[in-house]
Parts: C-alpha cells; sequence; structure tokens
C-alpha cells in the first residue's frame, strides 16, 4: 500500500466519524496546549528573572562572611569568623584585576527631612557602587572618594524617597535626618525599578562606614568585586580568597560567582517549567486514554471491514498499520491544534498582561508534538493489535 | 486446480467437539461451476472459507495450483488472497464509508498498485456490470442488486482464477438475485472457475458440478446441469 492511499483510507474514517475524532482530537489539543501555553509562559518568566539578574553587569563576585555548607546558602556558624570590615575591601582594591569594589551594609531606619518622614532600607555603600551595579545619577553626584574609614556625611537618594520627601523642592544641599544623624543630600540616583521584589528606588545610600556606626553593626554584610572582563572568573575567586585569608588567619568567607547565581537561580527555574510541564502531561494522558476509548471502539464497530480487507488480501501488519495511523492521525492533528491554542492563548495573555512574560519555546513545543505523536502510537497499539489478531472468518461473522 | 485430500476442520466448544469439515476430500478443475448446498450448519461455509485460505484446516492437505497452500505464512496466503481468490458474501461486506468506486479499488489498494493504473480497471469493472453512473455513491445510497454487483466487481478486479461465492443471492429478492447469477455465470463463460453456495436448489441446479454438504461430510457429487440436460 502506498503512502497517499494509507493516508486517504486512514482518514476516510476518521471523516467518517467527524464529531466524534475531533473531540478524541481535542482532548489531545488542551494537554499539548496547556503543555505549550504553560512552558512559554515559565520560560518566558525565567528569561525576565535572569534579564533582572544580569543587568547589574556578568563580573561581579559576592563576598559574603562566614563559610557557605552548600551552594547559595551561607551558614556562618557565628563568633567563629571574622567580620568583613572596610579594612578588607581597601585590601581587596589592591587586586590588579579589581576593577571596582563596593561594601555594603543595609539597615531599616527613618529618613525626615522638615514634617516629612519616611521609614525604609537604608544602604551603607561604597563610591564605586553606580560603576559596579551599572546605575546612574540623575542629578548632583554619587558618594565621593572620601576616606573609607571617616566619609563625610553625605546622601544620596532613590528616585522614589526623593519625589516622596521633597516633592517639587530641589534636594541638592540639603539636609535629612536618618536615624538621628543629618546628612547632606548631593545627589539622586535614576529610577531603577523594582528587582525582584525589592524597590531600589525608595531607598538612601550613605557611606558604609557611616551607616555601620548608624545601625552599631562591626561588619559588612557582603562586598561586590567588579573585575576586568579578559580576567578569568576563577583567578579572581583565587586571588579574594588568598587575600582575605591571609588578613582573617583563615578563609571563613563564602565567594559567590554570578555564574553560580545563575546556576541556582536557573536551576529552581527550570525545575518550575518541568512541574508546569508535568501539570500539561496530566491533561496529555487524559487526552490519551480517549484515544484508547475511542480506537477500541472503532475496531469492535469495523470488526467485519477488518475481516473484508483480510479477505481482500490484508495482511495483518496492514491492518496494524491502518488502526495505528488513525490514532497517530488523530494525535497529531489534537497536538498540532494545541500547539495553536497554546501559542495563541499565549500571545493572548501577553497582550491582556503585558508585563507577564510569555516566550515560546521551540523545544517543549517540538517536544510537545512529539509526545503527542508517540501518545497515539501508544493509544493505538493495543486496540490496533487486536484488530490485527482478529480471526478474518469470525471477523466475517460478527454482527 | 483445487486440491482437498482428507480435510478435517474441527471446534473445540467446551467439552464439545464440532466436525465443522470431516475427511473432505475434493478436487475442483479450472473453470469449473461448483455449488454447494446443503442444510444449514452441514459446513458449506467453512469448507469455502478454507479454500479461500481465511481459515486453516485442522488436519489434511490442500493444494492450489499444485502448491501445499496450507504451510503457506500468514503474509504469503494474504497475497495468495489478494492476487488469485475472489469472495462474495451474502452480507455485501462493503465498506460504507467509501464510495463504490473506492470499495471496488480495495484490493488494488492493498497490492500496492499506483492510482493512475487503478482508476482505469476500476471504471472498467464498474463499466461492465452497469454500475458505471454509481461509481461514486455510498454502498448506502445503493440497492442490495447493486451492492452485490459492486462486491462482483470488487471480487474480480484482480482478475483471480477462483471465485467464491457464499450464498450471493441470500439477501437479495428473485429478480436482482437472478441478474447477480447471470452475472457470475457470465465470468464462468469467461473462464473463472466458480465456487457457490447457495440453499435455492433452482440455483444450485443450474451449476454443472453439484455438491451436497451433510453433517461435514461431502454426501454427493454430481455433475449435470443445464448444459448437460439439454
Ligand atoms: N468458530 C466456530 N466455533 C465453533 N463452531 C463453529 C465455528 N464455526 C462454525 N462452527 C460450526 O461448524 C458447523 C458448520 O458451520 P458452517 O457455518 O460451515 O455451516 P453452514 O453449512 O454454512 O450453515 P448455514 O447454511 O447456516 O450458513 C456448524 O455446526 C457450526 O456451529
Ligand atoms: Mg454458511
Amino acid at each position: 500500500m502506498n503512502t497517499a492511499d494509507f493516508l486517504s483510507l486512514t482518514s476516510s474514517s476518521l471523516i467518517a466519524h467527524r464529531t466524534r475524532s475531533l473531540l478524541t482530537a481535542l482532548g489531545i489539543a488542551v494537554g499539548i496546549g496547556a503543555v505549550v501555553l504553560l512552558t512559554s509562559i515559565g520560560q518566558g518568566l525565567q528569561q525576565f528573572v535572569l534579564a533582572q539578574f544580569t543587568q547589574f553587569g556578568t563580573t561581579i563576585v559576592a563576598v559574603n562572611p562566614g563559610k557557605a555548607t552548600t551552594a547559595g546558602t551561607s551558614v556562618g556558624v557565628f563568633g567563629t569568623e571574622r567580620p568583613l570590615t572596610l579594612d578588607d575591601a581597601v585590601a581587596l582594591e589592591q587586586l590588579p584585576y579589581a576593577s571596582a569594589v563596593v561594601p555594603f551594609v543595609q539597615g531599616n531606619a527613618a529618613v525626615e527631612y522638615g514634617s516629612l518622614s519616611r521609614r525604609t532600607t537604608i544602604f551603607g555603600a561604597g563610591p564605586a557602587m553606580p560603576d559596579a551595579f551599572r546605575m546612574a545619577v540623575a542629578i548632583g553626584r554619587f558618594l565621593p572618594e572620601d576616606d573609607p574609614t571617616a566619609p563625610r556625611a553625605f546622601a544620596v537618594l532613590g528616585s522614589k524617597m526623593r519625589s516622596e520627601l521633597f516633592r517639587d523642592e530641589n534636594p541638592l544641599g540639603r539636609l535629612v535626618t536618618i536615624a538621628g544623624s543629618r546628612f547632606r543630600v548631593i545627589g539622586v540616583m535614576e529610577s531603577k525599578g523594582t528587582v525582584l521584589g525589592f524597590d531600589l528606588d525608595d531607598t538612601v545610600y550613605i557611606p558604609a562606614a557611616r551607616a555601620m556606626n548608624l545601625f552599631n553593626v562591626d561588619g559588612l554584610i557582603e562586598i561586590d568585586v567588579m573585575y576586568d572582563e579578559d580576567t578569568a572568573v576563577d583567578t579572581v575567586v583565587e586571588g579574594i580568597r588568598r587575600v582575605l585569608t591571609a588578613r582573617h588567619g583563615r578563609d571563613d568567607v563564602t565567594i559567590t560567582t554570578q555564574q553560580q547565581m545563575l546556576d541556582v537561580l536557573g536551576g529552581v527555574l527550570d525545575v518550575l517549567t518541568f512541574a508546569v510541564a508535568a501539570i500539561g502531561g496530566v491533561s496529555l494522558l487524559v487526552g490519551a486514554i480517549g484515544i484508547v476509548t475511542i480506537m477500541t471502539i472503532a475496531v469492535n464497530e469495523r470488526t467485519n471491514e477488518i475481516g473484508l480487507l483480510r479477505a481482500l488480501g490484508a495482511r495483518q501488519g496492514q491492518v496494524l498499520s491502518l488502526f495505528l495511523g488513525e490514532a497517530i492521525v488523530l494525535a497529531a492533528v489534537g497536538g498540532l491544534a494545541g500547539l495553536a491554542l497554546g501559542t495563541g492563548l499565549g500571545q493572548l495573555l501577553h497582550l491582556a498582561v503585558p508585563a507577564l512574560p510569555v516566550r515560546p519555546s521551540l523545544f517543549y513545543t517540538v517536544l510537545a508534538e512529539s509526545i503527542a505523536v508517540t501518545i497515539g502510537l501508544l493509544a493505538g497499539v493495543l486496540p490496533a493489535r487486536r484488530a490485527a489478531r482478529l480471526d478474518p472468518v469470525e471477523a466475517l461473522r460478527a454482527e | 486446480m483445487i486440491e482437498l485430500s482428507h480435510i478435517d476442520r474441527h471446534f473445540q466448544v467446551g467439552d464439545q467437539l464440532v466436525k465443522a469439515l470431516d475427511d473432505v476430500t475434493l478436487h475442483i478443475g479450472a473453470g469449473e461451476y461448483v455449488s454447494i448446498m446443503g442444510p444449514s450448519g452441514s459446513g458449506k461455509s467453512t469448507l469455502l472459507n478454507l479454500i479461500g485460505l481465511l481459515d486453516r484446516p485442522t488436519a489434511g492437505r490442500y493444494r492450489l495450483e499444485g502448491t501445499d497452500v496450507t504451510a503457506l505464512s500468514d503474509v504469503e496466503q494474504a497475497r495468495v488472497r489478494n492476487s488469485q481468490i475472489g469472495f462474495v458474501f451474502q452480507m455485501f461486506h462493503l465498506v460504507p464509508r467509501l464510495t463504490a468506486a473506492e470499495n471496488v479499488e480495495l484490493p488494488l489498494l492493498l497490492a500496492g498498485m499506483a492510482a493512475e493504473e487503478r482508476r482505469p480497471r476500476v471504471d472498467a469493472a464498474l463499466e461492465a456490470l452497469g454500475m458505471a453512473d454509481r461509481a461514486h455513491h455510498k454502498p448506502e445510497q445503493l440497492s442490495g442488486g447493486q451492492r452485490q454487483r459492486v462486491a462482483i466487481a470488487r471480487a474480480t478486479i484482480t482478475e483471480p482464477r477462483v471465485l467464491l461465492a457464499d450464498e450471493p443471492t441470500g439477501n437479495l429478492d428473485h429478480k436482482s438475485g437472478g441478474d447477480v447469477i447471470a452475472i457470475l455465470e457470465g465470468l464462468v463463460d469467461a473462464g473463472i472457475t466458480l465456487i457457490m453456495v447457495t440453499h435455492d436448489p433452482a440455483m444450485g441446479g443450474r451449476a454443472r458440478r453439484q455438491l451436497k454438504m451433510m453433517d461435514g461430510r461431502l454426501a454427493s457429487d454430481e455433475t449435470g446441469g443445464p448444459d448437460d440436460t439439454a
């Protein structure tokens, strides 16, 4: 039997039972549609989050106090490790490939100006922060290169903090009170928006040494080291470890590269995407059961036809392929409809909620269609085998 | 060309053994016109199915054109059915979703013949049976007699040597039954070997050779028909 004849014979029976063929294919379409839609949302989310991370640049290494027990989680054993200090940060600046070193301290405090007050997160940072994190100053300037241990009491506002405290007034040169201490505003940052749920505009940046005093802490929470692009990340990590081990007497810090952060994050998002695909998979299973059911019914209804085909000289293998072909066509057509459905819904969703990134993944699309065809194959095997093994005489005699 | 020797076909139903065919020995030559008659359950259909390679004997040997076909594999038997044997059934057994022409085309399609080659043969076959104007009708749009004509066209499209008909007029009225017999006899005149099971003594009596079956055995084998008595 040649291919064109095979296909036309296969489709003739599907077309003869249009409604039920469509309903059966719909079962698969819903499953594939769900897989495609959910995975494209998952993929879009993944790329969105990664973009959020990498907007700060990829040549960053973060140093945190304490030794990490597993990648990404720093479980410091209190009292045994030395705190990270501003002197450590200064020492790291001596590394030849360190283009910028930014110490960080963080705390919550009220910021007051005139009669207005706003409680927010205060960042103690170093003057290199805008360079390191690709942030720009809107007006004025960022914290100057003072003596790191005794910097002047300057503050730089996030854009939201500025509008909340100063309205239309020019904040440059004004004095704000942070946790009881007075700081002179010398600049306002450009809006950076919310990054991973953290509003970088609703904050104030002050020199790290001042923040340590203000919050009464003796250590930094993090030192970020930017390095030259042409230096291997391992060299940088080794250099940092050598400097800090020499200063602390032992290796008691956690060094996390941007790549490690991305790997951990990517891993989490992969699991998410996979879980979501598995949900779609369940609806595919239901669709597959539909195909088994309908093919079993078809074999029962067409027992006479099977006997006839055998009498006309059809081999068992030909009967098998005919019924298998029907199951596969059902699933493949359902799969294609599902692809259209999933992609279409994804686009609609994107139009309705532009913030939600929808990124159809070719990988999952091809995978979904292959799964559909495989499901057709598996679902069709049992009924088709039964058809092929029918005794021709009994099949012809069946009512 | 058909040589059956000591053929048994037994069915085990529960603890009872049904001898549908019991030691049947029969030779049928090329071009013969044979009718098989006998009471219900005497094994007529079983014999026909066996000759048509739809069934295998429990014991005995069947040679078709000199080759032992009982030993053939399923695939080889299918090829023999396709090229050398035509079936006509009481129930017509047309595929309801296919047109008359598509039904007639089926054996050629199964054999893998190209579409361009099939079409003229199908047209000619329908034309010969006066069904050309019904080529694109579905079976449900045809009368019983017309359906059986389509079935005969399908059975003969591969130009088989043997045509097996199991009560071909059983579902037809007298008039169209007569037409169908006339068509089948026309095929005999053209050289085909026709073996026909029938309950109708008048129709069975038209065959040159008449077999009678009883309880799975050949009860009588008479040669002589309208041609001889005339
Ligand atoms: N698959 C089977 N299983 C059990 N017994 C069977 C089977 N097929 C046929 N038989 C038995 O074999 C015997 C012959 O059956 P067959 O169909 O050949 O009769 P028949 O002469 O064609 O009868 P009818 O004129 O009613 O068509 C019957 O007794 C029948 O019950
Ligand atoms: Mg019978």
